[in-house]
């Protein structure tokens, strides 16, 4: 907007005052990069007094303090001669910057004091406390944040805007600090509620909600780069859903900074650690892990620990370390060698997988823990089933002589199986059936991803009790065909074919139990297990398998639930479902039956152990008795009671929300650390120990250097970056704009302050204040600069476009998860439960296409439809499409600044997503229910629980009008109102369809207004 | 200092689309609320193209699973002369491949090649509609990569990094240039021959980039883009009226905040009930004449690769920048008869040589193949040894990632040539390697970009798509 005629043009804003300290900035910036160190270009050095003075090669100074226009500095930069003009590359500097270094040099040319510090730039030098300037209007700072700013703006010539009005206020706190819209309860008590300290109470009362935990979890979850995934191409899932609950409490029990940190960096070193300080080592462990074939093991467990220095750099230091990966910092203090002492601290640690011949298989150190609430009842029922397990295996004389009368018993007691005789084999999948003289069938030749093997037997067949499929190791010495030998036995289904001549479906045989000699069990990988059972269970993804004794043969058996009987003519059909896929099929395997009566009541003998027990006791080798007694136990009916109080324990434990997460572990022997030449993790340079780069802090000599020592290091009160980069970016979460706005970056390349002592000012109270986050919150929010109005004053805007120096309120959009809360938050469908396990929302289908799983989306049921976002399974290759529409990130590395776009896809997205129209639809329910009769009343109340205010009368008027058409229109086409009621998906039609049809469009609207998905 | 106006001015692309959302001046208003002028440079925020740009759209066949060279371009007599002859030792020593265990056997062409058109290239028979076009191809034989398994090799290509987490070619040129088309996505992806490539979403992934740079999927079932249908029960009227009610309750609001982002917001809307029609008319082809749907071997309403071709012509038509079509399965190992040479290969030959051919001579007929570059290929090639995994009888060959067959028609490139030379096997490159860097270069380039210069700051450091290599491939410019 051009500047009226008869004024001169507005006087430009300078963001950052100290000459000195802002020439020394862009001198670093723009001129240290070629004239530092010990060969600097033209052998002149710039970064400090004598270099600049006495000059370079040429022997002249470079700098006359006091006369810019003798000194070759100024007239190089300012040069018209491209080939003469400094710095050769890159743009040239702007004449504003050349003014600034003018002044410098006009001033003395002083390079500010190196107190504090040993290097230049501000960031790595200690906060300095600074008394607030004095103002002009002192009755409008609540705070010392205030002062701050009003000096900037009384210097600049402006004015604060006036303080927002009451709803805003209660709206944009709110969101601020629990992530949710106020309540129509909430913003009538702070409407009616005239007392001075209203605002104060409120804020109280959002720091101490449950709700505050989980806002500010959202935040630091990005840094975190949490997801419930392993990224890389396979992306598989991974379980670490407590290490959220943990952040979550952590937040809300407002830990300390210092020891929120030293918990997540090395929590398990921590003396006397408990399984929480363990779980909070899962920040480190929020690393990708490749699964795919063939991959190099060194290589990834190296991209890891490179993932936790260049995040530990972003979160805590602010710095781009991730440069020195491959060589010095071209621009920050940094080395190489810094980069390889950091990476040093987490060289030592148990590997994050195993490596065979079918890929990675990710797991290493984890733990298992339930829901917060559920912790003593989960460790009690823990407690109590490991020593009932413990007594279950426990050898007494009376099992032993038990045993003996048992081993005796057994061979006229034991099922006879007789092999079933198959009159015909096929695999579905392709490969060859060869029938072997011992019954069994070998497949051979194709080797599909998946099959089914069909065998038949004719009748007549009477009173089979139960089936027994035994396994056997096929021509590689394995049972399955994998490379690995692993099979999996998805389904077991079994039918009976009516004689030629009959008519009707071949009828199912139900099968009522399922046991084995052997699964492969929760010890093997992730937690699952693989029981015979699971072939039962009609889930093409579960299954019988046996890993990794695949090398061993192994037998199911499978009771039938009523004696089968097959009439003569007709065919009993078993079917071996093998639809894992990747090839775990069954490499040889054999049919048998019994008419013995309820064989499958104890699980099998293996083959194996059958033949040792046909041998008498002192012909069987040690770890066969060993094996025997094992089995016995198993059986035992002297420990029945003991197995069916197990069951109980563990039913009861079933009923908790127990998972696993990973966690950090040191292992025994360090290895050694190596500068890697050129990022190359083969080519080995120096040999470094663990330490901390040279331009910070020293390392407390006196301490062990691992990652407790890094973790302590890290918040220790020296650390001139750690304080600075949080609180900034907790002011950037208020203002939409950190005090340095590139926030992940407070080096000598990201932006520099706006308000420096401010910036130092809060550093100092965070550690002073004891590290607590919610005080700074609380400072922030009780400010006068934050409670002001969001202020578009054309003026304004001209002399501070990006409102730097904060003359107006925050206004910015809201983040992806905000938005869909505060929907569902509106609509009141909302479930506000804290914590568990990650949650699957409605999704579209087809988001997922995994390429190397079976894995699908199953939209979750009932009340887990609708939590907060931060709960949403989170795959790192495949977000949910409406977070990655708003911005939200893959969660690959930590992201400390989410951009703010505001595009198209955004908006079709909350017109169209189903999860925003089943809002609307409620939300149009909500107000039919709640908000009388009135149209007016109705609309008042939708529009205070979506923008927390009351309509104007145009807006009133403008909705009725669009509610009228839209009843009319529904009215006509009652096929349209049910349809949009049911993608709306709220529950059993309405008798007064057309109308929550109508409100429905109305809800849309509001629920797609600017306002809404912005924080006002 | 300077004054804010100035600032503005200077204000990079980046800072301006991370500033979208807390109010620029009237400026970036304006340049939001008409892409062309984000997208034509009026202004000085925005200073691409570097220079004149040859293209103005790219059309990417990606024939994911990577196509053996070896039997449909590069044509190589002294490989059927020894075949199923041990592979000379100094090729194996050293060498990792992803199955070929032991020495593996030479595999000589089951196909027949001959020249074709007056450049004389030669084509194998799998590819008759191919060769029938010879003359506007430039054909090289000579494009190497560095990564030998799908997914990295896909991601090598797509982002110049072999892992995810990099902004893919169509982010960086959307992201650079901006779109020409204001109801549909500047970068649009579809897929066909069964599901994603190997490298899923993030070979379209606009990575650090913002957001709205990143590859559309026009999904061939259901919604082509996701979100895009009004929900059941609400017809286009009450979506037009519920529109009006918010862009009158929205200017309302605007008029009294005055945050310029809610007149962006009013824009957005606006262009996403454009794209409500304008996506259900582009995917609509019945009025498409029935000898081009018979050219394309376009079936009407069954997806397919012919169908996605003909799609990628009307995105080029109505100015989107990018369109990458995958097709999938030509990953000719030879296990069975599923990715062999004999049953597969000349199947996925059926599936995309007709398509492919008729849309180069759709895009000449209408004028459009001027200014829009056409690009074939794999992620790698194939081997000039057979696979035998496993004792296997069918043939098939290895992952290679040292030299295979791309081909380029249209904006720029030369026409009717065949470039680069590989040794008498097909193992290496003799003569003009064109490394993937090397052809993202090129590619930027033909776009009016100079690779170098293209790039975006992300935790402090200037990132591009070529890393820190690249070097345009001049023997395929025109």
């Amino acid at each position: 907007m051009p500047a009226p005629a008869d004024q001169p043009p507005a006087r430009p804003v300078d963001p950052a005052p100290g000459t000195s300290q802002r020439a020394i900035q862009l001198l670093g910036r723009r001129c240290f990069p070629c004239h530092t160190g010990d060969t600097p270009e033209g052998r002149l050095r710039l970064d400090d007094e004598a270099g600049a003075v006495s000059g370079g090669r040429s022997g002249f100074p470079a700098v006359v303090p006091g006369n810019a226009d003798e000194s070759p500095l100024i007239q190089r930069v300012s040069s018209p001669e491209a080939a003469r003009r400094m710095p050769p590359k890159g743009e040239p500097l702007e004449e504003a910057e050349i003014a600034l270094l003018r002044s410098w040099v006009e001033q003395g040319a002083i390079y500010p004091d190196r107190a504090g510090g040993k290097h230049w730039h501000w960031a790595y030098r200690t906060p300095q406390p600074a008394s607030p300037p004095e103002v002009r209007d002192n009755a409008w700072a609540h705070n010392d944040i205030d002062r701050f700013i009003l000096a900037r703006l009384d210097e600049a010539g402006l004015r604060p805007a006036p303080p927002a009005d009451r709803s805003t206020l209660l709206r944009r706190v709110s969101l601020d600090l629990i992530g949710l819209p106020p309540t129509i309860a909430e913003l009538d008590a702070f409407e009616q509620d005239r007392a001075p300290d209203a605002y104060e109470k409120v804020v109280e009362r959002l720091l101490s909600s449950p709700h505050y935990g989980e806002r500010w979890a959202r935040v630091w979850l990005d840094l975190a780069r949490y997801a419930d995934t392993n990224g890389y191409q396979v992306d598989n899932r991974r379980s670490m859903w407590p290490y959220r609950d943990w952040v979550i409490a952590a937040l809300n029990d407002d830990m300390p900074f210092d020891q929120f940190t030293i918990r997540q960096i090395a929590g398990d070193l921590l003396p006397g650690a408990t399984v929480d300080d363990q779980i909070a080592t899962g920040f480190l462990r929020n690393t990708m892990t490749n699964e795919e074939g063939g991959i190099d093991a060194e290589e990834f467990r190296v991209e890891a620990i490179i993932d936790r220095v260049n995040t530990i750099g972003t979160v805590w230091l602010g710095t781009t370390i991730a440069c020195a990966q491959c060589h010095d910092h071209k621009f920050d203090p940094f080395t190489q060698r810094d980069y390889y002492r950091l990476f040093a601290f987490f060289n030592n640690d148990e590997p994050e997988f195993e490596v065979n011949t079918f890929g990675a298989t990710p797991g290493g150190p984890m733990t298992t823990t339930s829901l917060r609430s559920q912790r003593r009842e989960y460790e009690r029922l823990q407690h109590e089933i490991s020593d009932a397990e413990k007594t279950l295996v426990t050898p007494t004389p009376e099992l032993a002589a038990a045993q003996a009368a048992w081993e005796t018993d057994y061979q006229r007691t034991r099922p006879v199986w007789a092999p079933l005789p198959a009159a015909q084999v096929e695999s579905l999948g392709g490969a060859a059936l060869l029938a072997l003289p011992d019954g069994s069938w070998q497949a051979a030749g194709l080797l599909p991803e998946s099959d089914t093997y069909v065998c038949e037997s004719a009748g007549p067949l009477a009173g089979l009790t139960a089936l027994r499929l035994d396994v056997l190791t096929g021509g590689t010495g394995n049972v399955g065909r994998t490379s690995h030998g692993n099979f999996v036995l998805s389904d077991f289904w079994v039918d009976i074919a009516p004689p030629d001549g009959f008519c009707g479906p071949p009828a199912p045989v139900r099968l009522a139990r399922g046991t084995e000699d052997y699964q492969q069990g929760a010890h093997y990988r992730n937690g699952e297990t693989w029981p015979a059972a699971a072939a039962l269970d009609g889930d093409p993804r579960s299954g019988w398998a046996v890993g990794p004794q695949a090398k061993l043969p192994h037998c199911a058996v499978f009771a039938a639930a009523a004696p089968i009987e097959v009439p003569a003519g007709g065919v009993l059909r078993v079917r071996l479902g093998q639809t894992y896929g990747h090839q775990h099929v069954i490499a040889r395997f054999r049919l048998s039956s019994t008419t013995a009566p309820s064989p499958a009541d104890s699980p099998p003998l293996s083959p194996a152990l059958e033949e040792a027990l046909a041998r008498p006791a002192t012909e069987r080798s040690a770890d066969e008795q060993q094996q025997l007694a094992a089995y016995y136990r198993r059986v035992a009916p002297l420990l029945d009671p003991l197995r069916v109080r197990l069951a109980e324990l563990r039913a009861n434990l079933a009923k908790l929300t127990v998972g696993s997460t990973l966690v950090m572990k040191t292992r025994p022997e360090p290895r050694e650390t190596f500068v890697h030449v050129r990022g190359n993790f083969l080519d080995h340079g120096e040999r470094v120990t663990p330490g901390v780069p040279a331009v910070l802090h020293e390392l407390p000599a006196a301490e062990r250097p691992d990652r407790l020592a890094l973790g302590r290091w890290l918040v220790c009160p020296e650390n001139a970056l750690v304080a600075r980069v949080t609180v900034n970016r907790y002011w950037e979460a208020f203002f939409g704009r950190g005090l340095v706005e590139t926030v992940e970056d407070l080096g000598t390349q990201g932006d520099s302050p706006t308000h420096p002592e401010l910036l130092d000012a809060l550093a100092l109270e965070f550690v002073r204040g004891g590290w607590s986050s919610k005080a700074i919150h609380r400072m922030i929010v009780l400010s006068a600069t934050y409670q002001q109005a969001a202020s578009f004053d054309p003026a304004l805007r001209q002399r501070d476009p990006y409102n730097r120096l904060l003359a107006s309120g925050p206004r910015f959009r809201l983040e992806a998860e905000t938005i869909r809360d505060s929907a569902l938050a509106a609509s009141g469908l909302l479930t506000q439960r804290v914590g568990g396990p990650s949650v699957f929302p409605p999704q579209p289908d087809g988001v997922w296409t995994m390429i190397y799983s079976n894995d699908r989306w199953e939209n979750s049921a009932g009340e887990d439809r609708y939590r907060r976002g931060l709960y949403t399974f989170w795959r790192r290759t495949a977000p949910y499409p409406s977070f990655v529409s708003f911005d939200a990130p893959s969660r690959e590395v930590a992201c400390a600044r989410r951009p703010r776009t505001n595009t198209p896809l955004q908006a079709l997205t909350t017109l169209n997503d189903p999860a925003f129209v089943e809002a609307a639809a409620a939300l149009a329910r909500r107000v039919i229910d709640e908000g009388g009769p009135e149209t007016a009343a109705r609309l008042a109340l939708a529009f205070r629980l979506t923008v927390a205010r009351r309509p104007t009368p145009m807006e009133t008027e403008r909705l009725t009008q669009l509610l009228e058409s839209q009843r009319g229109y529904y009215e006509r086409d009652a096929a349209a109102a049910t349809a949009l009621i049911a993608s709306g998906m709220v529950g059993p039609p309405e008798p007064a369809l057309p109308e929550v049809a109508a409100w429905t469009v109305v809800a849309n609207v509001l629920l797609n207004l600017d306002e809404f998905i912005t924080k006002s | 200092m300077m004054p804010p106006e100035e600032r503005l001015l200077r204000t990079t692309r980046r800072q301006f689309f991370r500033d979208c959302g807390v109010g620029l001046g009237s400026l970036a208003l304006s340049s939001l609320l008409d892409e062309r002028v984000l997208a034509g440079g009026s202004t000085s925020v925005a200073r691409l193209p570097h220079h004149t740009p040859k293209a103005r759209s790219i059309i990417y066949l990606f024939m994911n699973g990577a196509p053996s060279q070896l039997d449909l371009f590069d044509h190589k007599p002294t490989l059927a002369r020894f075949n199923m002859q041990p592979c000379p030792e100094q090729y194996l020593k050293g060498e990792r491949f992803a199955f070929i265990k032991g020495v593996p056997k030479l595999l000589g062409s089951p196909y027949k090649f001959a020249r074709h058109g007056r450049s004389g290239a030669e084509i194998s028979e799998l590819l008759p509609h191919t060769a029938a076009i010879a003359d506007d191809l430039a054909i090289v034989k000579t494009v190497r990569t560095d990564a030998f398994n799908h997914a990295p090799a896909e991601l090598f290509l797509n982002t110049g990094l072999a892992r995810i987490g990099r902004p893919s070619m169509g982010s960086w040129l959307t992201y650079g240039l901006g779109s020409e088309c204001s109801d549909l996505p500047g970068f649009v992806v579809m897929l066909s021959g069964g599901g994603q490539p190997s490298g899923g979403h993030a070979c379209w992934s606009s990575g650090f980039l913002p957001t709205q740079h990143q590859g559309v999927v026009f999904r061939s079932q259901g919604e082509p883009v996701l979100f895009v249908k009004n929900p059941a029960g609400m017809s286009g009227d009450t979506r037009r009226a519920s529109l009006d009610a918010l862009r009158d309750l929205n200017q309302q609001r605007l008029d009294l905040v005055g945050d310029p982002e809610i007149a962006t917001r009013i824009a957005s809307f606006e262009m996403a009930y454009r794209m409500q029609s304008s996506v259900p008319g582009l995917m609509d082809i019945s009025d498409e004449p029935e000898s081009t749907l018979q050219m394309y071997g376009v079936e009407p309403g069954k997806a397919s690769f012919a169908n996605n071709c003909l799609l990628a012509r009307r995105l080029v038509e109505r100015g989107v920048r990018f369109v990458q079509l995958y097709h999938r399965g030509w990953d000719s190992h030879g296990t069975g008869t599923d990715d062999d040479l004999v049953h597969s290969l000349p199947k996925l030959c059926r599936e995309t040589d007709q398509a492919s051919a008729a849309l180069v001579t759709d895009l000449r007929r209408r004028g459009l193949l001027d200014n829009t570059l056409v690009i074939w290929g794999g992620e790698f090639g194939r081997t000039p040894m057979n696979e035998a995994r496993a004792g296997s009888t069918y043939l098939g060959r290895d992952h290679h990632p040292r030299a295979f067959t791309m081909w380029f028609a249209g904006g720029g490139v030369r026409r009717g040539v065949t470039i680069g030379e590989t040794d008498d096997l097909g193992y290496n490159v003799v003569r003009d390697p064109l490394h993937v860097h090397d052809l993202q270069a090129t590619m930027l380039h033909l776009m009016g970009i100079d690779h170098k210069r293209l790039t975006y700051r992300f935790q402090g450091r200037d990132f591009r798509l070529t890393d820190v290599h690249g070097e345009l491939f001049a023997p395929l410019l025109a």
